[in-house]
């Protein structure tokens, strides 16, 4: 079970002025139950990437198979291939119609071709997983608050019960409580249920705290693909193409720098901690901490 | 998908008629029209097919380009072209059943053909060459003198720019809306009327609430700006005429006599 993605290219408005190469020559392959961030300044190509992969943009030249098969194949089900990897765009709450949360998010298994029951029992189960207080779900989704219609909407996506759950910087715009609530009921179904998560960020530290695998697009390419410390280990280079390493990988060069031997790359902040604490007590000897190291205790 | 639409749209390109005035253009787009209906043999669809190439090599838009522009009128030429055919009366050519085709039907067919697909050409290049800003402060500026008369000439080019520059932005709306409910399994093209029309509830429901969301954003916005209409208001480019403008009026005043002329004496 997986994706893969053969030299795709992808030009916008192809043979006009305004043309553009969206992607250039990208191969991919994402396997079962990987929890893969994708980075990339603005423009660099991260949408355009994922809604290939569920079909919604047809490759310019280059080929992508789902479990072995060519979705561009003339007999190949889009629709079914819509519904195995769900695609969650960004401020996903823009595409809410229905009179209550519950009826839309029920719009997805419905158009899967399942019965009114079993569409209910899937929206049930996908409110359920976002965390969606019940109180809400007979609401008309205008009422709801932007945290809580974002929920909604990724739980619209969720009821169709996708092998691959790809969203597009789901937390744009929502407040530090929001965004972590969000991403870790991502965390979770990926957890519980091995679903095979994709996540476009811009938060280097989001993408540091919760992925296995780091993709970095620049300029419609792939400019690294690998673990988070990899990637973030080049974070000159990132910095050229507009982005950085989070905040703490930063700290632990920076006291590299100034002679505390801080070894590692860190991404996150319990990585920094244990890098730091290392540090400390090679510095005043084993379990005799003191000062600044016994403050993180 | 709908991005790819390009029927009349501002081409970008360093050309003498990209940098004319566009209250120019405009004039010159209405003579030009004018001289249309002005032709009626030869001589003069020679020389209007001579303005007209002149400004397209001029405009340095790719005639390709232009002329995929008229597959949108194509029903409407062959609907003129028949009907002019078959339904003047005059010299019957040829008949069978019902029908017959007359000398004056074959003439009127080609030069409604003609007239047409010139008049969709030519008014293409004032759109191709002219963003829609432009052209709505030429004739805002051309339309001046009508506030005299109590006509809110500012208002309504500022409504009609404002609509102009919103297309884009909702064309983008509508096809975001689209891929995001196909994400979810939506079917826009299969089943019958009823079923089609149904299923754009899901697509027309977000863009309305979008579509006013951004018309209250863009009130806001204005007003916190202090906008309050055309009075005392001053342009950060005012228009103002060049040479090469009078040079452009000169060129259609002359095509014009000339096509007068040439309808006159030959």
């Amino acid at each position: 079970m997986s994706i893969i993605l053969d030299k795709v290219n992808y030009f916008y408005s192809e043979k006009t002025a305004y043309e553009a190469h969206a992607l250039k020559d990208v191969s991919l392959k994402i396997g079962d139950g990987e929890f893969i961030g994708i980075i990339g300044h603005t423009g660099s190509g991260k949408s355009t990437l994922i809604q290939h992969l569920n079909g919604l943009v047809k490759a310019s030249s280059g080929g992508i198979y789902y479990n072995g098969q060519d979705i561009y194949d003339a007999d190949f089900d889009k629709k079914e291939l819509r519904g195995k990897v769900g695609l969650v765009f960004q401020y996903p709450e823009h595409q809410l119609f229905e009179t209550n949360v519950f009826a839309d998010v029920c719009y997805g298994p419905k158009n899967r071709g399942f019965s009114r029951k079993q569409s209910e029992l899937k929206a049930f189960a996908a409110l359920r997983s976002v965390g969606l207080p019940e109180g809400y779900w007979y609401r008309s989704p205008f009422e709801l608050s932007g945290g809580q219609k974002r929920r909604a909407a990724i739980a619209g996506v969720l009821a169709m019960e996708p092998e691959v759950l790809v969203l597009d910087e789901p937390t744009a715009g929502l407040d530090p409580k929001g965004r972590d609530e969000i991403l870790d009921q991502v965390a979770k179904l990926h957890r519980e249920r091995r679903m095979t998560v994709i996540l476009v960020s811009h938060s280097m530290e989001d993408v540091a705290k919760y992925v296995s695998r780091l993709i970095v697009m620049n300029r419609g390419s792939v400019l690294y693909d690998g673990m988070p410390k990899e990637v973030f280990a080049h974070y000159h280079e990132l910095e050229e193409v507009g982005l950085a390493a989070p905040q703490v990988t930063y700290l632990v060069h920076e006291l590299r720098r100034r002679g505390i031997p801080a070894e590692g790359v860190a991404t996150t902040l319990e990585e920094a901690k244990q890098s730091i604490l290392r540090a400390f007590s090679e510095k005043h000897g084993n379990g005799k901490l003191s000062g600044a190291a016994g403050m993180f205790r | 998908m709908l991005r790819d639409i390009t029927i009349g749209q501002y081409y970008p390109a360093d050309s003498v008629l990209h940098k004319l005035d566009p209250r120019t253009k405009l004039m010159a787009t209405m003579i030009y029209i004018l001289s249309l209906f002005v032709f009626r043999n030869l001589a003069g669809f020679a020389a209007v097919t001579a303005g007209l190439l002149a400004v397209i090599l001029l405009s340095k838009v790719p005639v390709g380009y232009m002329v995929k522009g008229l597959r949108a009128i194509i029903v409407i030429l062959v609907i003129t072209a028949v009907f002019n055919l078959f339904l003047t009366p005059g010299e019957p050519l040829a008949a069978f059943w019902v029908f017959k085709i007359t000398e004056e039907g074959l003439k009127n067919a080609c030069l409604m053909t003609v007239r047409l697909i010139y008049l969709i050409l030519g008014s293409s290049v004032l759109t191709l060459t002219t963003t829609p800003n432009q052209l709505t402060d030429g004739l805002e500026k051309a339309l001046k003198p009508l506030n005299k008369i109590g006509v809110p000439v500012h208002e309504v080019s500022m409504m009609m720019s404002i609509a102009l520059r919103f297309i884009p932005i909702l064309i983008e709306e509508t096809d975001k809306i689209m891929k995001a409910q196909l994400a979810r399994g939506a079917d826009f093209e299969s089943g019958n009327l009823v079923k089609k029309a149904k299923s754009m509830v899901p697509l027309l429901v977000p863009l309305f609430i979008s579509a006013f969301r951004r018309a209250n954003d863009l009130a806001l916005a204005m007003e916190a700006r202090c906008y309050h209409g055309g009075q005392g208001r001053t342009k950060m480019k005012p228009l103002k005429y060049k040479k090469a403008d009078g040079i452009a009026y000169l060129a259609a005043l002359g095509y014009f006599a000339a096509v007068i002329l040439l309808r006159r004496f030959l």
